[in-house]
Parts: C-alpha cells; structure tokens; sequence
C-alpha cells in the first residue's frame, strides 16, 4: 500500500536523509522524498499499520533532521 | 517572502551592518572578542542549537554541525571576521536558496493551475455553485464565459470559443457548440454554455492530468540517485580529509622535519575544508532543475511522468511512430479528384448523391467534399453492391460508384488511377466520369516534425501501420521516414518494436510515439511510450510515460530538446560544482585559498548552480 504525505523541510539534502530515515523505519518498504513538491511518498509492508508506522518514520526523521514536518 | 524567510533577512542585514562597523573600530583582546561575538549570535544561533542538537542525535555530518565547527574554530583562532563572515554568508545561501525554490515551486504549480474550484448548477431556477466532486454523471452544469469547465462533459446548449492553453499549450481557441464533447480544464471565453456531464469530477481530464503532474516527480532520474549516494560519501569524506590536514602535516613536520607544528595554520587550513563540506548546491540543483524542466514542458503541453523519463528521452536515438492519428489525422477527406467527362464539381455532386444514403466514413468523405446539403428526392433506385459500391439514379441519370471491381462487373471501361488512398471510380450512364481519390490526410506539421527530429539527433525513424504496403510506402516517402513496416496487426507492432530494441545498443533509447487507441503495449514495451491527442483518453494517459496534450507531431521533436536541454542543465551543475569545490579543496589544502575562497565554493556556487537551474524552465523558444 502506497500513500502519499505532504512535508515540510527546508533543505534538499535535509529531504534526502528524511528519505534514508524512512527507509529504514520498521514496516515501510520503500519511500520517496521529494524535497520540490515537498511530498514523501511511503510504501507499507503488507500488513503494517500506516498510522502507526508513520509515528516512527516521524520520529526518525526528527532524528536526523530536527527542523522537518510530515502531515500527517 | 514568508515570515520565516523575511526574519532571517533581518538576522542577515543587522549582522552584516554591524560586521561592517566592527571592521573600523580599533579594539583589541577581549573586547574585540565579547564584539564580535554580537553578530555572531544574531547570525548563527539557530545553527549553533541545531548543531547541539545534532550530537545529540549523533548526525556529526549534520551541516549545521559542520558549519558550527568551521566559525567556532576559527573565532577560536582570532579569525572573529572571517568565523562571523562564514556564518553569514552560509545564511545568505541558504536564505536564497529556500528563496527561489519557494519560487520556482509557486511558479509551476501556477502554469498547472487548472483544478476547477467550483460548478454552476441550476437549482429551483437559481444558479448555485457545487463542488464539483457532488456532481453526478448526467447533471447540466452552467459555464460561464471567463470561467473553468470543470467536468467533461457535451454541450447541450450555446456556442463559445474554448482556451485550451492552459492543457496544450495551443494558443488558437477551439471553437464548441451544440453536441460537441468537451473537456474539463479549458477556459470558456465568449458565451454562456450549458454542457451536460458524461464523467464523475474524479475521472475527468483536468484530474487524471493533476494526478499525473504531482505524483510526477516520484520517480527519480539516475542522476538524482546519483547525487544522493554522492552527497551521503561526499561530506564524510571532506571531514575525514578535514580532520588528517589538520593533524597530520603538523606531526610530520613535527616528528621527521623537525620544523615547528604549525598547527594553527593547519587547523584554519582544516576549517575551510568544512566550510566547503556542504553538499547543498548540488542537492538542491539536480531535482531543481528536473523540476524546472517538467514544469517547463507541461507549460508547453508536455506531460511528463518522471524525471527518469525525462533523463531516458534525452538519449532518444530511434523514434516509432504509429502512422493513423500520429501522422495522419485518422479522418478520411477526398485528396484527389480526376474527372474523365464531367467537371470536378458534377463529379463530386453525382458520387455524392450516390452515397447519400450510406453512412460508410467513404460516403462521408464525399458529401463533405461537396459541401452542399443533397436533396434525397432527387436519388432513387439506389442499390449497394457488397464490397463494390453503390448505384444509383440521380436526376434520372444512371450514376455507379465504386471500386474497380464495380467497373469491371458493369462492364465500363476505365482509366486506372496510379493514385494512393482509397479510390471511387464513378460512371454516369455507362460512361466511365472520372475518379475520386479519398485518403487520410497527413499532419499538417507531419513533415516538418520529421525533420525536426532528424535536426535534433534523431538517427532513426521508424513507421508501423495495419494500412496497405502502399499507402504506407507513399507516406513514408512523402515525410522523410526511414524505415517503414505495413500490414502489422497490433501484436505484430509490439514485435517489431522488440526486434528493434534487440538492434540498438543500450545508450541509444528507443521512443515509440501512438495515439493511444489500441497501442498501449507497445507505448509500454518501448523505452519511451509517448501518447499524443491524449486529451481525453485515459488509456493513453495511464500507458505512456510522456503524454503530449495536443496532437501536433512537432511536440515530438520539441519534447526531446526539452529534455536535452534539462539533462544538459544537470549535467552542467553537477561538473560545475563538483568541479569548484574539487579545486576549492586542493587550493584550501595547499594554502592557496582561504575560507573566503571556501566561502565561494559552498554560497557561491549554490547560487550559481540555482540559477542555472531554473534555466530549465524556460524551454519557449526550443
């Protein structure tokens, strides 16, 4: 399953690590950030609870980017 | 500006005015220090928390980290102005680049701004305004001059001309009245229509395009994924390089050349080495410019999906075209009349009141040629000969039109015609007339797109077709096509496309350019599938990768330069910077330049790297 977010961050590189950190979050298979349309694209593992991982993609992405936004 | 933006323009400019005034006050030691330190925290205090911050979470790469380390260093070693210059340079690039991507991001989702805000609908004789999502299949909604046609739909009533610019790029309007379909996302510009809806709001045009433009950018070009995985070594790199300029020449000139350390050289040498670390520029420049470059074409007309498919169109080498509605108009017009005994027009009147009672696209063709409304009690007796044509008596003449075949049966000697296209031979009272030759009309720009591929690095062209060797052949030759494969059943085309990619060496990409109906594998068996006349024709959206909204062949030729002229942008941002900073690098390690060089290399080029390219978008005169 595939869903799309709107994000807030302010710089291009900051977006490619939001990427990295949502990548490797537990139940997403694969995401995009795209820092022009500012939207992070997120595909779940089957069976995975979006809500539920995208409140851990969010947090690490605040890891590595304090000054992002996913809204959820 | 926004809020964010305008208060670091006011960090920026008080610290720059009292950086200035700092460089012409005569203090020293401590206080000259406690001075400069007032700049220094209106400018970086931000940087410095953020910084914090990021040890916490252990990202040492973290720009802000590194940019905190750079001033903090070199303030460290009485360098107040240049630490303070750093920090405020690094802002000024950072303010300009949010700056102009917020630009360039408005400015594109301007030229695709065609989403309908509202429809008019009649309720109890007053006019009221509905989302269009609530609006049914079937409903009449009410378009005012000035206003969106939100859902496609037919006319049912009034005439208007329609702006279709904002889709295709066309500035000539199209002209719609009664019966005519239309589509949602064009301007009504003169009167008053009344258009009944054939599509629910979420499956007509305007939002299958929306769709296509903002998940457009989901897949990334190899050059993006290039510069990600080049950014992630980049800047660990620079500070591993960092950290041994500093100690390592020190402990040598220590240890084996007995000279003294030197440290605090070394150290600064360091420093501008972090102050370059920053991988920003080209970051931001790469997808900047693909983004540049979609926006550029969908002003143009040119939908693309992705900007790997902007990066694969670039390297086009083969283009396959499909010939009816690609090349020709898929409509069928007389292209030719020979009469033997009779004027043009008597022969075109006969054959046409022949037909007048068959609704074939041949019989069509006729009477359209003859552009008079034909009065039916004048043809009687009429009488269709299976695969051959028609007789009949028009104005008690005998009047047989067909195939030659029905010359042959009647028994009327004729002249053969050497003519290509679909011919009518017509014979009035056992006389042989002449003959009409009805074919499908080629593009009007179909030759010259041809050539404009050719010009723009094209070195091959194919044509496929279900159309007769013939018919084929002639337009082929007529428009300049290479090669040319007739008499193909669909499947047959997927297999030919197949036999040309086996040919082809991988660098040089293959497009196949269809109008959608009933080529769909192929557009997606091709490295390229490029649907054209898409407007309204869901299959051709879904299927391609490149859609052009109108059906102007030259718009092939024209999305390649688009592309070229992108790819080139990226790939000059992408030398241009890595370039400078390389050479920033060297200079910084043997001594040469120092961190206003550094300084440079990281603002600077960003800046320059920006501006380049938004360059892509402007793609008007290509």
């Amino acid at each position: 399953m595939k869903k799309t977010y709107k994000i807030d961050v302010d710089c291009a590189n900051c977006a490619n690590k939001m990427e990295e950190a949502a990548k490797n979050t537990t139940g997403v298979k694969d995401a995009t950030v795209n820092f022009m349309t500012l939207k992070m694209i997120v595909e779940f593992e089957d069976g995975a609870e979006p809500a539920a991982v995208m409140k851990d993609v969010l947090k690490n992405c605040k890891k590595v980017e304090d000054d992002c936004e996913i809204f959820l | 500006m926004n809020k964010k933006q305008k208060k670091v323009l006011v960090r920026i400019i008080v610290a720059f005015v009292l950086l200035v005034i700092l460089s012409f006050v005569p203090v020293e030691g401590w206080l000259q220090f406690a001075l400069y330190m007032i700049p220094y925290l209106v400018i970086g205090y931000d940087i410095l928390k953020k910084a914090i911050k990021g040890i916490m979470n252990r990202q040492v790469f973290d720009e802000n980290f590194l940019m905190a380390v750079a001033t903090v260093g070199a303030i460290a070693l009485g360098d107040y102005k240049e630490g303070v210059a750093v920090m405020l340079f690094y802002q000024i690039g950072e303010l300009f680049q949010s700056y102009a991507v917020g630009k360039s991001r408005r400015n594109i989702s301007e030229l695709m701004d065609i989403r309908p805000d509202y429809a008019n609908i009649e309720k109890d004789g007053e006019i009221v305004q509905v989302d269009p999502d609530e609006v049914e299949i079937g409903t009449i909604i009410l378009v005012k001059p000035g206003e969106k046609i939100p859902i496609d739909g037919i006319v049912t009533e009034g005439t208007s001309s329609l702006n279709t610019s904002a889709l295709t790029g066309e500035s000539l309007p199209r002209n719609a009245k009664e019966g005519d379909e239309v589509i949602s996302g064009c301007i009504n510009m003169t009167g008053l229509l009344k258009i009944k809806t054939t599509k629910e709001f979420g499956e007509s045009t305007v939002s299958k395009i929306l769709e296509l433009v903002e998940n457009s950018s989901s897949r990334k070009s190899r050059s993006e994924n290039f510069i990600s995985k080049f950014a992630r070594i980049y800047t660990p790199a620079v500070c591993y390089g960092a950290v041994a300029l500093a100690l390592i020449p020190p402990i040598v000139r220590m240890v084996f050349m007995g000279l003294p350390a030197d440290f605090g050289t070394w150290i600064y040498r360091a420093l501008t080495f972090l102050v370059i670390s920053c991988p920003c520029a080209l970051v931001i420049s790469i997808p900047l410019s693909f983004f540049a470059g979609i926006g550029g074409a969908s002003k143009e007309g040119v939908l693309v999906k992705g900007s790997n498919y902007l990066e694969t169109l670039s390297q086009t080498k083969y283009v396959v075209f499909d010939k009816t509605g690609t090349m020709t108009q898929g409509v069928f017009e007389v292209s030719g009349i020979f009469p033997a005994a009779l004027s043009k027009e008597e022969l075109i009147e006969c054959a046409a009141c022949a037909e007048s009672y068959s609704s074939h696209p041949i019989s069509k063709s006729l009477q359209k040629a003859y552009g008079k409304e034909i009065d039916k009690n004048r043809v009687t007796e009429v009488t269709e000969v299976s695969g051959k044509g028609v007789t009949a008596k028009v104005d008690d003449r005998l009047v047989a039109a067909g195939n030659g075949k029905l010359m042959d049966q009647l028994g009327i000697p004729y002249t053969v015609c050497d003519q290509v296209g679909t011919l009518v031979y017509v014979a009035v009272d056992g006389t042989f007339a002449g003959c009409i030759v009805i074919s499908d009309l080629l593009k009007p720009h179909a030759k010259e797109a041809i050539d404009a591929l050719k010009k723009a690095g094209v070195t091959k062209t194919v044509m496929l077709t279900g159309d007769t060797k013939r018919v084929a052949d002639s337009v082929a030759a007529e428009l300049g096509i290479h090669e040319v494969c007739s008499e193909l059943l669909p499947a047959d085309k997927v297999a030919k496309v197949e036999e040309l990619l086996a040919q082809k060496s991988e660098k040089e990409k293959l497009a196949f350019v269809g109008d959608g109906i009933n080529d769909a594998p192929v557009l997606s068996r091709a490295d390229i599938g490029i649907a054209m006349g898409a407007l309204g024709s869901d299959a051709a959206i879904e299927a391609a990768d490149i859609v052009l909204m109108d059906d102007d062949p030259l718009k092939i030729a024209k999305a390649i330069k688009i592309s070229r002229k992108c790819i080139r942008i990226v790939y000059e941002n992408i030398y241009f910077a890595i370039g400078i900073k390389v050479i920033c690098l060297i200079l910084g390690a043997l001594g040469i330049a120092n961190m206003w060089a550094a300084i440079f290399a990281d603002v600077g080029v960003m800046v320059i790297a920006v501006l380049n390219a938004i360059r892509a978008l402007f793609v008007k005169k290509l």
